[in-house]
Formats: C-alpha cells, sequence, structure tokens
C-alpha cells in the first residue's frame, strides 16, 4: 500500500548530482518492525529522495512515536 | 511489578478511599456524590444515588440517624452539611425509574422470620441476590416498628414495601410456633432470625442469652443467622438494623456457597476512612437554615446548603505536580496503566510517554500522606522498559549520548593540584555547571585550592545522573564503575560537589565516597562579598530562592546556600514551594528529553511562582528557568562576578545545548592551560553563522553544531547526495550517522557556511526509486 503524504509536486529541488528536478515517486521507509511506501520527491535518475521538513516533524514523528510504542 | 506488588502499591494512594461520611455510615451511602446532586438540583440523580446503597430509601430517607454528620469535615467549618435534612427533602421529590437488572435466580431458599426492618431488608438483599425467599411473620403487617414512627405515613411504607412482592417474596404466616433447626432440614439452605421483632426472641436456638457474631452475625448454629439487636446504649436505630439485615444476608450467601464468613469483610459498617482531605484552605459557611417553621427545607435551601459540602478528597500530589494532573487521574490510577502498559502483549504501550514524563523529582512522595512515589513507579517500569528492550529509542537517547560525551576524553579529566602528588579533596563540577559555565568551573576550582586545602584535585566526568534516570541499569552500572575508578586513581579523596544530582548518585551508588556539597565548603570559607559591578548592585532586590529537586533532604545545603546568600548581601524571601516541597525545573528525570511540552508545563507553574528573579544554585534549573523567559542567577554569579560585564546575571542568555559540549570541551583545554599551564592543539572547527532563531530551532530538535558539521561535511565528501534550491540556492544536505537522519540546508560563507535550517527524523530512507 501506498501512503500519500499530501506532499505537493516540487518545483524547487534538483539534484545536485544529475541536475535533474525532484518529482514525486514511491519510496521505501523503515523505522523498527514498520515499513511504508511512501510518495516522496525523487531524482528521477539516481532515485535520492528528499525528506521535507513538514513532513519530518510532522506525519513521519507521529509514525515514528506509535512504532516505538509498538 | 507483579499482581500483589501493584495492589501494595495502589493502596498506597487514598484517592479512591471513602469520605469520612461515607464510611461513618453503616450502609456507606456515597454521601458526597449525593450530595453533590443536591446542589445541582438534580434529584432524580440524588435518589439514585441513596437508592444504590440504601434498602428502602424512602423509609430510611426519612428516618436516618445520619452518624455522617458527626464525621463530616465541615464540622469545624461552619457545621456538618445537614444530610438528615437533605435526605428527607430528597426523598420527598417524585421518585424516579430505577431500572436495575435482576440476578439470575438462583437455586436455593432463605428462611427470613420476623416482619421488623432488619428482616425486611435481609429478605430485600437475599431477593436482589436472586435467591428465594420465605418471610416468616407473627402479625397480619410488614413494618413492626416502623409504624410507630411520625415521619412515616402508611402510604409511604405500604409504598416502599410493594418492592418485596415485586422481587416474588414469599410470606407464611406463623400459626402456632416455628421450629427453626426444622426449616434447615426441610427446604431452606439459611435461616435468618430477625430480633428486632419482639416474637422472635424464644426461637433463638440453646441459651436465651445467645446473641450472634457482630461481624457475621452467624448465631454459631451451622446456617442459622440473626440481627436487629440494639446497640451497646440500648438503642434499635433504623439504620443499623438494616445494616445488620444486610450483612447477615451476605453471610447467608456466603455459607451457603460454602466459603469464609469473615474473609475481607474488613469494611463493612462504620469504619475510620484513610482518606486524607486538606482543609486548609476551605473557608468556613454557615449553615443555611430553613426559614420555615416546620424547619424542612425549601429547593434553593437544600441547595445552598449542599454548596457547602467540601467534596472530600486527597489528590495533594496533584496540587502541587502539573505532570501528575496533566494524565487527569490521580497515581492509583497510574500505577495501574503502568502495569498494564509492562504486561501487554499486543497492542500499543499507551503508557510510555507517561512513564517516561515523571521528572522523578519526589516531590509527590513528600506531599504523600502515605507516601506514594511514583518516582519509584516510573524508574521502576523504565528499569523493565529498557531490559526488554521496549524503550522507545528517542526518549533518552540523546541524553545518553550526552553523557557519553562527557565520559570521553573531549571533557573527562582527572589531576592532582599543580605540584601537588595527591589529593584530599576532589572539586567535581558536573557536567553541566562545566557546560553552562565554564569560567565559573576555573575560577571555582582556583578559589578551593586558595581558601579551602591546597591539595584540592580536580575532576570533569560525568555521574551516571541521565543513565539512572533512564532507567538503563547496564550504562548507569558502567558510568558509576567509571566514576569510581577515577575517584580511586586520584586516592580516594572526599568530593566536593557542585550539583546536587551529582551529589545524589554519590550517595546512591558509591556510599562510601565522602562528600560534601560545594556550598557548604564555601560557606565556611571567606568568600569575596563586595559584588563589584553596578547592576549586580542594582540586582540586590529581593530575590526568591529557588531549590533544585535533588536537594530535597539536603537541608545543609540548603541552609549553606542561604547563609551565604546573606552573606553576599542579596535579600531573599521563600518560595511557597521549596526546601523539601520544592518543585523540579523539568529537567530532572530526563522529563524535558522525553516530553519537552511537559516540561515547558512544569517550568511555566514554577516560574509563575513568584514575580521576582529567581536564584538558584544547580546549573541545569539556571538553564531550564532562564530558557523559560525568568531571570534567574546562579549564586556563583554573585561570588565570582564578571569584573566588567554590566549585565543582570539573571538575563544572560541560556547556553544552549552545542554551547554547553563545546563550553565542556573548551573547559578542558583552558583549564589546563591556565592552571597546569599545559597547552593543547586547538581543535579547528568549521565556523557556522547561525542565526539566534535558527539556533533555538536546532535546540528544540536536538541537533548539535557537530550534527551540522558531520552532515556538510559528508556532502562534501559525496557531492552527488546533495540538493539545491533553485530560488535560493540554498543547498540540502542529509547524513545519519546513528539512528537519526540529519538534513541541513546551508550556502558556503566566506570563512565557514551559513545554516539557514536543519531538521531530523527517526525513520530511514531504504529504497529510493522502486
Amino acid at each position: 500500500m501506498i501512503t500519500n503524504l499530501g506532499i505537493e509536486e516540487n518545483k524547487e529541488w534538483k539534484c545536485l548530482a544529475c541536475d535533474e528536478l525532484l518529482k514525486l515517486d514511491k519510496v521505501r521507509i523503515d523505522y523498527m518492525n514498520g515499513s511504508f511506501t511512501v510518495m516522496l520527491p525523487c531524482c528521477p535518475k539516481c532515485g535520492m529522495a528528499l525528506i521535507p521538513e513538514e513532513i519530518a516533524l510532522g506525519k513521519m514523528l507521529e509514525v515514528e512515536k506509535l512504532l516505538e510504542d509498538k | 511489578m507483579d499482581q500483589k506488588t501493584l495492589r501494595q502499591v495502589e493502596k498506597q494512594c487514598i484517592q479512591e478511599e471513602a469520605p469520612a461520611c461515607q464510611s461513618a455510615c453503616p450502609l456507606h451511602v456515597d454521601v458526597r456524590t449525593f450530595v453533590l446532586k443536591v446542589g445541582q438540583g438534580k434529584w432524580n440523580d440524588a435518589w439514585k444515588v441513596l437508592d444504590k446503597t440504601l434498602p428502602f430509601p424512602g423509609i430510611l430517607g426519612r428516618i436516618c440517624h445520619h452518624p455522617c454528620q458527626d464525621a463530616c469535615l465541615r464540622k469545624d467549618l461552619g457545621g456538618s452539611i445537614s444530610m438528615g435534612a437533605l435526605e428527607k427533602i430528597c426523598v420527598n421529590q417524585p421518585k424516579p425509574r430505577i431500572r436495575t437488572i435482576p440476578m439470575p435466580k438462583k437455586n436455593y431458599t432463605m428462611a427470613v422470620v420476623g416482619e421488623n426492618l432488619s428482616s425486611l431488608v435481609a429478605a430485600l438483599e437475599l431477593l436482589r441476590k436472586g435467591y428465594g425467599v420465605t418471610l416468616f411473620t407473627f402479625g397480619d403487617r410488614l413494618g413492626g416498628s416502623l409504624w410507630d414512627m411520625k415521619s412515616l405515613s402508611r402510604e409511604i411504607i405500604e409504598k416502599e414495601l410493594t418492592v418485596l412482592e415485586n422481587l416474588g417474596l414469599e410470606q407464611e404466616k406463623i400459626q402456632d410456633k416455628l421450629d427453626v433447626s426444622a426449616l434447615l432440614k426441610h427446604n431452606f439452605s439459611a435461616v435468618y432470625i430477625g430480633l428486632d421483632t419482639r416474637e422472635t426472641e424464644s426461637l433463638v436456638p440453646g441459651n436465651r442469652s445467645n446473641t450472634p457474631d457482630l461481624k457475621t452475625f452467624s448465631l454459631g448454629q451451622k446456617g442459622i443467622f440473626a440481627g436487629g439487636i440494639p446497640d451497646e446504649q440500648g438503642n434499635l436505630l433504623p439504620l443499623n438494623q438494616a445494616f445488620q439485615g444486610r450483612g447477615a444476608a451476605l453471610s447467608m450467601e456466603r455459607f451457603v456457597q460454602g466459603v469464609s464468613l469473615t474473609e475481607g469483610r474488613g469494611d463493612e459498617g462504620p469504619y475510620p476512612t484513610r482518606l486524607f482531605t486538606n482543609t486548609d484552605d476551605i473557608v468556613s459557611l454557615p449553615m443555611a437554615l430553613p426559614a420555615s417553621a416546620e424547619k424542612r427545607y425549601t429547593i434553593d435551601e437544600a441547595k445552598a446548603e449542599a454548596f457547602r459540602c467540601i467534596q472530600c478528597q486527597c489528590l495533594e500530589c496533584l496540587k502541587v505536580c502539573p505532570y501528575l494532573a496533566h494524565y487527569k487521574g490521580y497515581p492509583k490510577k497510574y500505577a495501574r496503566e503502568i502495569y498494564n502498559n509492562a504486561t501487554i502483549v499486543m497492542g500499543n504501550h499507551t503508557a510510555n510517554s507517561m512513564l517516561n514524563s515523571c521528572s522523578l523529582c519526589g516531590l509527590c512522595q513528600e506531599v504523600c500522606p502515605e507516601n506514594f512515589s511514583m518516582t519509584d513507579v516510573c524508574l521502576d517500569a523504565r528499569r523493565d522498559l529498557v531490559q526488554r528492550k521496549k524503550m522507545p529509542p528517542s526518549a533518552h537517547e540523546f541524553a545518553l549520548q550526552d553523557m557519553a560525551f562527557s565520559n570521553s576524553d573531549a571533557f573527562m579529566l582527572l589531576r592532582h593540584a599543580p605540584d601537588r602528588e595527591k589529593s584530599r579533596f576532589a572539586f567535581f563540577p558536573g557536567c553541566q555547571l562545566a557546560g553552562s559555565n565554564p569560567e565559573h568551573v576555573i575560577q571555582t576550582y582556583s578559589f578551593l585550592m586558595n581558601n579551602w586545602e591546597k591539595e584540592t584535585g580536580l575532576m570533569l566526568q560525568c555521574c551516571a545522573a541521565p543513565a539512572h534516570w533512564s532507567g538503563n541499569e547496564i550504562k548507569t552500572s558502567e558510568a558509576i564503575g567509571l566514576l569510581e575508578e577515577s575517584w580511586q586513581k586520584m586516592g580516594e579523596p572526599h568530593m566536593i560537589l557542585a550539583c546536587s544530582s551529582c551529589m545524589d548518585m554519590f550517595k546512591k551508588y558509591l556510599p562510601q565516597v565522602t562528600v560534601s556539597s560545594l556550598w557548604e565548603i564555601m560557606d565556611q570559607c571567606e568568600i569575596p562579598t563586595d559584588i563589584p559591578h553596578a547592576t549586580c548592585k542594582q540586582t540586590r532586590q529581593a530575590m526568591v530562592i529557588h531549590d533544585p529537586c535533588t536537594t530535597r533532604y539536603e537541608s545543609g545545603m540548603q541552609e549553606a546556600v542561604r547563609s551565604l546568600t546573606s552573606k553576599l548581601g542579596i535579600p531573599f524571601t521563600e518560595l511557597e514551594l521549596s526546601r523539601e516541597k520544592t518543585q523540579c525545573c523539568g529537567f530532572g528525570g530526563l522529563m524535558e528529553n522525553a516530553n519537552p511540552a511537559m516540561a515547558k508545563k512544569q517550568l511555566d507553574q514554577r516560574i509563575n511562582e513568584s514575580e521576582l528573579d529567581f536564584l538558584t544554585y544547580c546549573a541545569m534549573c539556571r538553564e531550564s528557568l532562564r530558557g523559560a523567559g525568568k531571570s534567574t542567577a546562579h549564586l556563583l554569579d554573585f561570588i565570582f562576578p564578571p569584573v566588567t560585564d554590566d549585565e543582570n546575571p539573571g538575563t544572560r542568555d541560556k547556553v544552549g545545548l552545542s554551547r554547553s559540549r563545546d563550553n565542556r570541551a573548551q573547559l578542558k583545554k583552558n583549564i589546563l592551560e591556565r592552571i597546569w599551564q599545559e597547552t593543547s592543539k586547538t581543535r579547528s572547527d568549521t565556523r557556522l553563522f547561525i542565526s539566534p532563531e535558527v539556533q533555538e530551532k536546532l535546540d528544540q530538535r536536538r541537533i548539535l553544531h557537530q550534527d551540522i558539521r558531520a552532515t556538510i561535511a559528508h556532502a562534501q565528501l559525496s557531492t552527488e547526495k546533495q540538493m539545491q534550491s533553485l530560488i535560493s540556492g540554498h543547498f540540502l544536505a542529509s547524513h545519519r550517522p546513528f539512528m537519526v537522519t540529519f538534513w541541513v540546508e546551508y550556502s558556503p560563507a566566506e570563512t565557514g557556511y551559513t545554516i539557514h535550517n536543519s531538521y531530523c527524523h527517526r525513520m530511514q530512507i531504504m529504497g529510493e526509486h522502486s
């Protein structure tokens, strides 16, 4: 299942090495015994993913806490 | 914690104990709730409260002798609540429909003899428990002495007693003689003899003076019970008749079930409650007196009288602890939740945050009439979580890493005084003083060598408090081992401690070490009392002393601090919660690490206790209180004031996490240079330019400058792993040196980097572009 984090299409960040604008793509993220597939801005060439600040401090933090209390 | 320990712990919290009124009532009517409902004008609810415990409430509500009034805590504060009068007005209100779920019918029939109140109550109780009951009577009507009471009309008696018929009571009039023993041989499983019905006297088997046991109401012959006997003064009070009928009914049930008649019946009937209610702040209020000639309350008068009820409860700990108040319960409930948290097999550990948020400060135990210790409950639970590898990693990780830093070569230092080969004493400033004001450490150490004892060595390292607070027993034992080793290397000196948490740790884990607080030592020395600079003089307006929570029972240290403050000419007053009742600053027990929002709540309550500036003697308290916006000075600010700086020491900025580490590292270097003339290589760190706003964010997110430097360095090594903003041109790099991924938005500056933002998370990106 892919979780949609509500991230809008990125218009700001580019991958420095590939010189490509990051585009939303599927990324697997893990913590403790939890694993999720989410849509994150990624470099279309090398796949490097960006976790935006509001996700890191918002939804991701919530999920981290839930997993820690499992 | 096992079930048995839980029970013992739970028992220590008395919040659920009955108030004095309820425990004084033989039938344990919930007087407190009843009066509350009357006060709210909720008559149906008030009726229901009576009906729950009072048999035939329409009758007993009119004739009870209200022993609750004598026990009422309002007694000396305007007069006891007039419960008798409130009961009467309640039962004069229309009775609501009260639905009760009938118990399943049981295969036993009980014989109840007599028509007076005790027999009727025994019959009612047994019917409600599902037993068949045959009532053997002498006369034609039920009620006995009830009919002689002026306050009871025929209508009321008859109406109230219909419940017996509705529940299926069988009645049999005794025609000639009744053989009680024969009843047992026939269909009846147990017999009750209501001695309040005069004719029953001759039925008592054996000796005529045979009286029932006052706890079980057994007559000593198997299956035969009796009640309805007068009290020691010879009074036959309706409430006691009802109590005895009810007690006997319970014994009859236990008898047919074949279980102990006596087990667990300690709290039946009137008993002294353990509930403590603090009435210190309760204002005396006069009783509401009925204005009518009949001396009966009107609705409004009753409400006014009920309003006077104190609504007795304990909650002494919640009054002083924002943490305990936050979870909307009280320690007994919390202990149960924490126990459940430890024993669940599936699902979420919902109490993790609660048990990790306690400051372990011990104030609850200090104010609790029964010494309930949330510290013990939470610490025990933390140890259990750590042991079972269930402790949330984010709760204490930062503090444990900070401890590891302090116990690394970056900070650790053991030295005898210059040109000395042994140390009779050793100064142990602790991590927090070193981190918040390294200059004070150097000044204090020099002071001790010059004014106290030349053979005073220096020990820089951590006391293991973070590990202890986190419940990590392995890390605690390692850090304590290291501390003991250092102390031994120094020749087992008498330790001089600047921090009361360090003192606590030494006393807990290394009782063989002789320790003194820095303040007690300084108080015995000549201290420079002329504070030179202007602002300090200006600030010699009264301050309030904030005692660190780990000084709770260190009265010697507290006294020394007050003595030093007086010598320095600083007028001071006491906070209401001071000395053994002092409140934690929110750092203790790693509260701030596990739950920053709770620490803020704790701090906000603390700083609002006084308008005056705070004076403290713990570097961490100073850091926390100042961080919450309170002007707070450290005692050393006045003993070693800066010569030129005119700044009020209370308003000096807090240091923050990164600077605290840098300061510790710098202290080691500086003190070696200045005291021992040893120079070490200067570390040249990449310069970071960080605005105060960004620095504030970094501290909140516990991101250190070293994390930022490592992230940029990592990005520089592998340039492809970076992003760049098309808008600002800033770079965005990430790095995962341990269980945390750091993101840093930066741009190169002439001599380093400007940091625009940084954040972190614990989840790990596993597959990219899948």
